[in-house]
């Protein structure tokens, strides 16, 4: 008897140890890409940093106001196109989705995710740069929206899923029609576990680059125009950090530590909406 | 089948049968469900008795595979002709399910006025009316009006399972289905919402669903025994109780089975 619990005792002491050193070794990763991050970039933040262009190379000083303006607005329009039919396409597989269609949407779905990211920007190259005969921001925007539109889909699936059964029927029961039920009781009450899916999936494209790479391209002035190149701050990284020069690898460090903090305020963003949704619902 | 023939009977069926796909959970049931009374339906789970409830408002049709035959009468118009929408009767026939249901993102006002919003628009004035009175009448209003703005959710379990009774009511219905509206409760709420039905049936015809028998002799004037997807036997509460025509239902009520 004894021996019997002794030996549990042990067994449970063993494995709590081992899974809390298996975590570890997952947040200290992300602790050293921080920590270094930090440590590299933010001596060369200061404010010129953030309202200056890029100036040619050689000279010191300059920072990537263009990169971080093209970033927010590439990111924007593509969330424009993306999020909407994201959402639908979500919405739609949850409450409608059980016949063939939905499974076919489904695993094309699965299969888009599961799509490496410069595989979209060759198409997002073959349909809109080489007809319009120049790359654009637009071109790099359609490419991240078509990454975004799975990965939506499925969370929103996932958080309508949620929804109790029980809820639908009281709706439908009191006199709701099937797509009041659908919006106006289901939507609404996993609306917090949506907006969540979408702040992640906006960040997790926010810091792509490949699909970039031959569609928006880059540009080292300062542009708002999306039918032409743009300068984001993940391919400012890519030119900086391959670049000859020592001021140019400072800036990358520092150009990467300012999309980390963008992603990072986008992450605690839908961490207070969670938190929100799960209180005093209004 | 000893009904009064004088009361109107706002709700009947006529040879209903409920299935889903090819197998019957619901066979060839008649009956009539007088105005202003209570009746409830009895049997052991499984029995068919809540999807009989819910051919009542159309809702069985809703499940995958399921589907009905045969006749309901609201006030003699069959609620499955073609011409209805099921949508619209819903709003006629009010229900209130097993576990609480209120819904999570709206207050306790809102919860209450959605099914006369659904319904067009309506007046603010008209919707506080119709608010207040439906609340008095789950008696719930006492202790929610200096709160109707708060989140559903705040409510205790039978606070929130009143919430609902008034939710179907506020849309004056003709007939309140109750699909087993104490199963969740304490005896506490159970009593509330039992003295509720007594009140309720002055004005509605209700039809209640129960595994509890002794609830179903304390709220009904009328009792149904439901067996394997029949209805073996309808009566006086007082009569099927104290002298059942059927054996299965002696067996029932004795608790030899079920």
């Amino acid at each position: 008897m004894i021996s019997l619990r002794v030996r549990r005792r042990f067994v449970s002491g063993l494995m709590t140890t081992l899974v809390g050193l298996l975590s570890g070794l997952a947040v200290l990763a992300l602790v050293l890409i921080l920590g270094h991050l930090v440590a590299k970039g933010a001596s060369s933040l200061n404010l010129d940093f953030f309202i200056k262009n890029p100036v040619p190379a050689g000279q010191s000083g300059g920072g990537v106001a263009n990169a971080i303006v093209g970033t927010g607005i590439i990111v924007g329009v593509a969330a424009l196109m993306g999020l909407p039919v994201g959402i639908g396409t979500g919405l739609y597989l949850a409450e409608y989705g059980s016949g063939r269609l939905g499974w076919i949407v489904r695993f094309v779905a699965d299969v888009l995710n599961g799509t490496p990211s410069i595989v979209v920007a060759i198409f997002a190259w073959t349909w809109l740069v080489k007809p319009m005969g120049h790359f654009s921001a637009f071109a790099g925007s359609v490419a991240l929206a078509v990454l975004m539109v799975p990965m939506i889909a499925r969370t929103t699936e996932e958080m309508v899923r949620l929804v109790p059964h029980s809820l639908r029927e009281a709706a439908l029961a009191l006199g709701y029609p099937r797509w009041r039920t659908s919006l106006r009781i289901v939507a609404r009450t996993a609306l917090a576990g949506i907006v969540t899916g979408c702040l992640v999936g906006v960040a997790r494209i926010a810091g792509e680059t490949a699909p970039l790479l031959f569609t928006s391209l880059g540009n080292l002035n300062f542009s708002t125009s999306i039918a032409h190149p743009m300068q984001t701050l993940s391919l400012q990284i890519y030119t900086y950090a391959t670049g000859p020069f020592e001021d140019w690898h400072r800036m990358a460090w520092a150009a990467a530590l300012v999309l980390m903090g963008l992603v990072l305020i986008l992450a605690l963003a839908a961490r207070w909406a969670t938190r929100r949704g799960h209180g005093a619902a209004r | 089948m000893a009904q009064p023939a004088d009361a109107p009977a706002p709700l009947e069926a006529v040879r209903l049968t409920a299935l889903f796909g090819r197998r019957a959970v619901v066979k060839d049931v008649s009956v009539r469900f007088a105005a202003r009374t209570v009746t409830a339906v009895i049997g052991p789970s499984g029995c068919g008795k809540s999807t009989f409830l819910r051919c009542l408002n159309r809702m069985h049709e809703l499940s995958d595979s399921g589907w009905v035959t045969g006749k309901v009468l609201l006030d003699g118009h069959d609620i499955y002709d073609t011409g209805v929408d099921p949508v619209q009767l819903r709003r006629r026939i009010g229900m209130v399910f097993q576990r609480p249901t209120p819904f999570p993102t709206m207050s306790i006002y809102d919860n209450v006025a959605a099914g006369l919003r659904v319904n067009g628009r309506r007046s603010r004035s008209e919707l506080d009316e119709v608010v207040e009175r439906s609340l008095h009448q789950a008696a719930l209003w006492d202790e929610v009006k200096d709160r109707l703005r708060a989140s559903a959710l705040s409510l205790s379990g039978g606070q929130q399972q009143r919430l609902c009774v008034a939710r179907a009511l506020a849309p004056e219905p003709e007939v309140l289905l109750l699909d087993e509206p104490t199963a969740s409760l304490d005896p506490g709420g159970t009593q509330r919402i039992e003295e509720l039905c007594h009140e309720l049936k002055t004005r509605y015809t209700i039809v209640i669903v129960t595994h509890n028998l002794q609830q179903a002799g304390r709220v009904s004037d009328y009792t149904g025994f439901f067996y394997l997807g029949e209805m073996v036997e309808i009566a006086r509460t007082e009569v099927l109780f104290t002298k059942p025509a059927k054996e299965q239902t002696e067996a029932y009520i004795t608790g030899r089975f079920g």
